[in-house]
């Protein structure tokens, strides 16, 4: 069993200077009080109603997430790195997308495979040669960070079509202000709390130019029964835009506009939070009903911003994941600051030939699927388990990857009446304007709560925590 | 405000506002069939409640026979009946989700506490004295979801499509009340003062919550003509027809003063005020109170209908 870095502890064991506080803290306190502090906790989130839906199960429609209360502290100069490789990265892929929808000199100078962008199922041939208001593409993106040794930061993942996951990141900082008041003296920690002024700032910066002055910014929800509805509904609450769902907008002569008391009023940008392919019926799945008619036409002729753009998958794909260290360097022509988790692509003969034959140390992933869904973790598998996925991979290698089985980093975590450590993950957010890069000093912290565990979905049993980056 | 939210706060409101009336209508049947029968009568009261609470059809197509148990279950806790109590404050709670960020938070929790509660009934308390709590519990709710409406939101067009949704409901329920009852309140009815209405009656002003009001208000005992009087044409009285369109053109015309526009709901909402307004108990007597009533009704729901025209679509 390898040994993993403990963001406590480090690998030797010896408490790292940024958990000094904590660890005080943790000994005066007591059990039961720490315990009394989860129910409250537990009691404020279902009353406020965090709440998510998971798909598939009938009686338990809206669950809450497992909250952790012992908070997860990133060091100043640690934050400093991540957030310059942060921005570089969506710089990157910005480009990227532009070029991809665009001139393709990536695909013409070889970098990447011609079949692994045209033969995708989120390429948007819709988007081809359309020019976006400001040529920004991702707006949000949620990066998913692991940790594996003291300097060694892998982005797992980019997610750059309709992150989720940030009002978990500011709930959980407001109900922990509440709950423990004195740690937080303890320390200096940066506040998320700006997050929405800075989105909000994001948004109106990217309005098309034919926008009036103040521009209409809404938030398109697919409604009630969404996973993620909760994070619609406090988004827009905070960024006080109005919530709005596809049959509360209309498109008229290339405008969209939204049903009011008053009569249309027109809507110049909209973050959305519905996929490409419910987006708009005439130019996606005809029987979406959540999309708004006419959507599409009413982009191409510039009159509306959608955040984050159409067709931003072709940049996510796990597919297109290992490519982007070439990516960086293409576009900026810097070596990138952060780091992808070494990769194999079944796709390419020699490396499939590896992945079969080291298939027990591998994580093996579908290049489509998301949610921890799909998956093999090698070690993990017993024998049957294995060879189905071996015939899996021979019957069809384009469709997976390959990646070590990586060590996350575990952080110390209340579990049953004790502080034991757990495997972590991290997801900033990183948003993008005409004017600038922003990203709020902190992220949401999953937790995987079952010993051992890797997978950190909510879906499947994950938790969070509270993500404090230092201030000094 | 998108038409939608509007269209959702109205209904939130009517769902809450009709929750409590139906909690009423059964605490009320549940008192009436505890007497003795000596002083009630013979009529099936349980009857009485189903027709009251306006879903005698829905009720005769599940059941054969309007006892307690049945109507207990089908006006409370039926999955099949879309205006149960639990459909009312489910059905509450899905539209004020919908519209979160244009209630108060406040607002939200109530019904949001309270439709965890209701999940702890599960499918209906089995004794009388769980059931009493519940339906307490139901009153609560719509107490305390008023109240923090009246004491946290802003008073802008979201806080009158509340207002609107609420009086709309409320006036149609009080008719109701006096749609199924309309017999016993007749002057020229033969049992005046007999101890078989007097049970009746007092129920009627109990599930408006009057009962109390009725004697402040007119310093003698209970006479059919004067709980007509009181439940139609006092304006003083919460619940009566008039005091509801006193307040449904305050409501409208708040909206029109917001939006710099008058329109059907105004002018429907007016009508009906100053018709109720010229009106006269021993006038409405001559012509039918039970063709008032009806008329009265119908005249409610179109103006439900005009706002929907105007502002939720």
């Amino acid at each position: 069993m390898t040994v993993c870095f403990d963001e406590m502890k480090g690998e030797d064991g010896n408490l790292r200077a940024t958990y000094e506080g904590l660890d005080a803290w943790l000994r005066d306190l007591s059990p039961d009080v720490l315990d009394q502090r989860c129910q409250e906790a537990e009691f404020l989130f279902r009353r406020i109603g965090i709440t998510f839906n998971v798909y598939g199960e009938a009686d338990a429609t809206e669950r809450l997430i497992p909250f952790d209360v012992i908070p997860r502290i990133i060091a100043a100069d640690e934050w400093k790195r991540l957030e310059r490789g942060l921005t570089q990265r969506v710089k990157a892929i910005n480009l990227y997308l532009k070029d991809i929808y665009g001139r393709r000199e990536i695909l013409r100078k070889g970098l990447i495979p011609e079949d692994l962008v045209f033969q995708n199922q989120v390429f948007r041939p819709e988007m081809n040669g359309q020019k976006v208001p400001h040529d920004i593409y991702i707006h949000i993106a949620g990066i998913d960070i692991v940790r594996v040794a003291a300097d060694t930061f892998y982005v797992l993942e980019d997610n750059v079509r309709t992150p989720s996951g940030v009002s978990y990141m500011l709930e959980n900082r407001e109900i922990m202000m509440r709950l423990f008041p004195d740690l937080f003296s303890r320390y200096r920690v940066a506040p998320v709390e700006n997050y929405p002024d800075e989105l909000l700032a994001t948004l109106r910066s990217v309005a098309p130019d034919t926008a009036a002055a103040e521009p209409n910014v809404v938030l398109l929800s697919p409604g009630i029964y969404n996973s993620a509805y909760f994070e619609h509904s406090f988004l827009a609450d905070k960024l006080g835009i109005e919530l709005v769902e596809g049959r509360d907008l209309m498109v008229k002569g290339g405008v969209v506009s939204m049903r009011t008391t008053e009569g249309p009023k027109r809507v110049d940008v909209i973050y959305r939070r519905v996929d490409d392919d419910f987006l708009d019926p005439l130019s996606f799945r005809p029987d979406s009903t959540l999309g708004v008619p006419g959507l599409m036409s009413a982009y191409h002729a510039g009159n509306v911003t959608l955040a984050n753009a159409v067709g931003t998958g072709i940049a996510d794909d796990k597919a297109i994941y290992s490519y982007m260290p070439e990516i960086v360097k293409f576009y900026l022509g810097e070596e990138p600051i952060l780091q992808n988790v070494p990769t194999w692509r079944c796709r390419e003969p020699d490396h499939l030939a590896y992945v079969l034959e080291h298939l027990p140390e591998l994580v093996v992933k579908e290049v489509h699927g998301s949610g921890g869904y799909g998956m093999l973790i090698g070690p993990m598998a017993d024998k049957g388990k294995l060879a189905a996925f071996r015939t899996r991979i021979e019957a069809d290698p384009k469709n997976y990857i390959a990646q070590p089985t990586l060590a996350l980093s575990t952080c110390p975590t209340w579990v049953d009446r004790g502080v034991a450590p757990r495997h972590i993950d991290l997801r900033p957010f990183v948003l993008t304007g005409s004017d600038t890069v922003r990203i709020v000093p902190g992220g949401l912290t999953r937790v995987a709560l079952q010993r051992g565990s890797l997978v950190v979905n909510s879906s499947q049993g994950g938790g969070t925590k509270d993500t404090w980056v230092l201030d000094v | 405000m998108l038409s939608r939210t509007a269209d959702n706060l109205y209904w939130v409101a009517r769902y809450v506002e009709r929750a409590d009336y139906l909690a009423r209508i059964l605490e009320v049947t549940m008192r009436l069939t505890a007497l003795p029968l000596a002083y009630v009568g013979s009529t099936n009261e349980w009857d009485s409640a189903v027709a009251t609470a306006g879903c005698g059809n829905g009720f005769f197509s599940h059941y054969s026979e309007a006892n307690e148990d049945t109507v207990r279950e089908f006006l409370a806790f039926s999955a099949a009946n879309t205006s149960s109590i639990r459909n009312c404050i489910e059905l509450a709670r899905t539209n004020a989700r919908a519209v979160r960020t244009a209630l108060t938070s406040e607002m939200w929790e109530v019904i949001n506490d309270s439709w965890l509660t209701l999940k702890k009934f599960g499918k209906g308390p089995t004794s009388r004295e769980e059931f009493m709590r519940f339906l307490r519990f139901v009153q609560e709710t719509s107490l305390r979801f008023d109240g923090s409406a009246y004491r946290t939101m802003l008073r802008t067009d979201a806080y009158w499509f509340f207002r609107l949704g609420l009086n709309i409901e409320r006036a149609d329920n009080t008719a109701r009340i006096l749609d199924t009852k309309y017999h016993l309140l007749l002057p020229e009815d033969t049992h005046i003062g007999g101890p078989l209405d007097y049970y009746q009656w007092a129920a009627i002003l109990r599930s408006v919550s009057a009962l109390t009001s009725y004697h402040w208000v007119y310093r003698e005992s209970l006479k059919p003509w004067l709980i007509a009087d009181l439940l139609i044409l006092n304006p003083k009285m919460p619940r009566s027809l008039a005091s509801c369109y006193d307040n449904l053109v305050i409501d409208c015309d708040a909206l029109a003063e917001a939006y710099g526009r008058q329109g059907t709901s105004q002018r429907k909402a007016r009508g009906i005020r100053t018709r109720l307004a010229n009106s006269r108990m021993t006038e409405i007597f001559q012509n039918g109170l039970h063709e008032f009533i009806t008329e009265f009704i119908s005249n409610n729901n179109e103006l439900g209908s005009a706002i929907s025209r105007q502002y939720l679509m």
